[in-house]
């Protein structure tokens, strides 16, 4: 772990209200698996005590980049919107533990993203589909919203749902699977709480990966704001430091 | 410059500690820095069993804030010296355990419990957490619960007992009166105000819980106030916390009346500050013409 500052080097709309964001510095060289995120701090002074956190969406360790994917929601998300190329950003990460990837191989693997749960698995598609046959289907809420379809499409078979079916399948992620009808051997999925829920419920024979979202306090599992209730000896899981990858299995949502 | 304070008969080489309940018991931070640097620890509440605490989302940005209801999640006490204390042993900063509970029994045993462990130097008792249904800060706003609850803590105890007060009440100096009577060999504060922040799309608030405990430096002119107030009417130690985020703030604190401060939210924002304070603190007192901590004793009440 490391905090450090990182320049941008592009920071730009590629959706309704949904930005990419690419950063160069040395946490890059810490980022040892897909799906870990980084902390980031938010303005100047004290006006913003949290800091924001935000999964890689994808990164590059020869070129000492990383590239974030985030919506505009409130204060610090339009904060980030309007970095230039060449500021500094103050990143602690990486953080969590990420998907899990070595050793899989020859695998049909299902990718369910939702949303703004998306960006993460973008890095994963990229890892798994070298040994392994991927097939993604991401949610959005409608057709302006989408983003990075073309870029999954060259890892994984993909198949869009949108909630007002502006484009691609009309309905939700687990409407797709149940259409497909199709065995998989894994599978791995970031998105709203709700989603994961129904992801985990209609996939509950697969073993699978879910990566959760939280509002966080510190980010590195002293705070205990962002914990989530799980099967194991304690009753819960803290998503910053245990996470935000869990077995399917792990976490009640 | 030599920085050491005295709280009591608790020497501390340094006035910074981190906050309870900010830190967890110690191990996060290690990442950053080395914890022999700090003055102390306080490390996060226990009770007497397993606490799960509330409902997520726990917490919410505020201006120049945050409001918290975390709910007192922590393993129980005996979990806590069973596994979280034997990492802290090995460091010579002393360890400050935060003492919670729903009932008097259930504070009185945790003291109890607590007060075994070497590696514990004084106790906190926490008579002000706004985010729990029972207990808590019930014993913080009525004088005479709080006397009752110090004094039978601390006839179960032998370490230095801090009472950790509550800004929630209309007189703050009455409770701090209330727990010195009782024997309370310092005082700690304060605890963050209850506050509530909605969100104008669901018009409802940010956090599960509703209501949080408001910190960080929007209550730092609040704390710096109560402490001028009740150093006035105490020689007691203060532990000083609300908002810290600077040396110049911890400054501000000494000169209000604390002989100590905690820092807790700014934590969040930068890791590494309790250190950064450590450091910066000589420079900043130099800058003011102070070379002493003792010269700061008292400059503040008129």
């Amino acid at each position: 772990m490391f905090r450090g500052d990182l320049e941008v080097k592009s920071n730009k709309l590629i959706a309704s209200d949904t930005f990419e964001i690419v950063l160069q510095g040395n946490v890059v060289q810490q980022i040892s698996r897909p799906g870990q995120f980084v902390h980031i701090k938010i303005g100047e002074g004290s006006t913003h005590m949290l800091r924001r956190p935000f999964s890689i969406a994808d990164y590059n360790i020869k070129a000492n980049q990383l590239t974030i994917i985030y919506k505009l929601i409130g204060d610090g998300t339009e904060w980030l919107s309007h970095r230039r190329t060449g500021e500094n950003l103050n990143v602690l990460g990486p953080l969590g533990n990420g998907f899990e990837v070595e050793g899989i191989k020859d695998e049909h693997i299902l990718v369910i993203g939702g949303g703004v749960g998306v960006p993460p698995l973008y890095n994963l598609v990229k890892q798994l589909s070298t040994q392994n046959h991927v097939t993604a289907i991401l949610g959005y809420q409608s057709k302006d919203a989408i983003f990075y379809e073309q870029k999954f499409s060259r890892f994984a078979d993909t198949f869009i749902a949108t909630n007002d079916g502006s484009y691609g399948y009309k309905g939700f992620v687990t409407d797709v699977i149940d259409q497909m009808g199709v065995k998989f051997d894994q599978y791995y999925a970031c998105g709203p709480l709700g989603m994961l829920g129904a992801v985990q419920q209609r996939l509950i024979d697969v073993d699978g990966y879910l990566s959760i979202e939280e509002r966080m306090g510190c980010g590195v599992g002293a705070c205990f704001a962002c914990v989530c209730p799980a099967i194991n000896e304690k009753g819960y899981v803290k998503i910053c430091q245990d996470g935000p990858v869990f077995h399917s299995k792990e976490v009640t949502l | 410059m030599n920085l050491s304070v005295k709280l009591g008969r608790l020497v501390l080489k340094n006035p910074i500690m981190p906050a309870s309940g900010c830190f967890g018991f110690g191990k996060e931070f290690s990442q950053f820095y080395d914890l022999n640097e700090l003055g102390a620890i306080v490390i996060k509440a226990a009770t007497g069993n397993p606490r799960f605490g509330n409902p997520t989302p726990r917490v919410a940005e505020t201006p120049s804030g945050m409001l918290n209801a975390i709910g007192l999640q922590n393993p129980g006490v005996d979990q806590i010296i069973e596994n979280e204390l034997p990492f802290l042993e090995p460091f010579h900063t002393p360890v400050i355990a935060n003492v919670a509970g729903s009932s008097e029994e259930e504070y009185v045993e945790v003291a109890r419990k607590l007060s075994k462990s070497s590696t514990i130097k004084a106790l906190e008792l926490n008579i002000s957490c706004p985010n729990v249904k029972e207990g808590g800060i019930q014993f913080g706003t009525e004088p005479d619960l709080a006397y009752e609850l110090t004094k039978k803590v601390k006839d179960v105890t032998n370490k230095l007992l801090f009472v950790k007060l509550s800004p929630n009440v209309t007189n703050i100096v009455s409770i701090a009166k209330a727990v010195e009577e009782a024997g309370a060999d310092g005082l700690s504060m304060i605890n963050t105000l209850t506050g509530m922040q909605l969100d104008l799309k669901s018009r409802k608030p940010l956090i599960a819980n509703e209501t949080g405990g408001l910190s960080g430096p929007a209550i730092k002119p609040i704390a710096i106030r109560m402490i001028h107030q009740v150093r006035q009417q105490t020689s007691l130690p203060i532990i000083g916390m609300g908002g810290i985020c600077t040396a110049e703030d911890v400054l501000e604190f000494l000169i209000a009346g604390a002989d100590a401060v905690a820092v807790g939210t700014a934590n969040f924002q930068n890791p590494f500050i309790c250190k950064e304070l450590v450091d910066n603190l000589p420079k900043v007192l130099e800058q003011y013409g102070i070379h002493s901590l003792d010269e700061l004793k008292g400059a503040a009440i008129s």
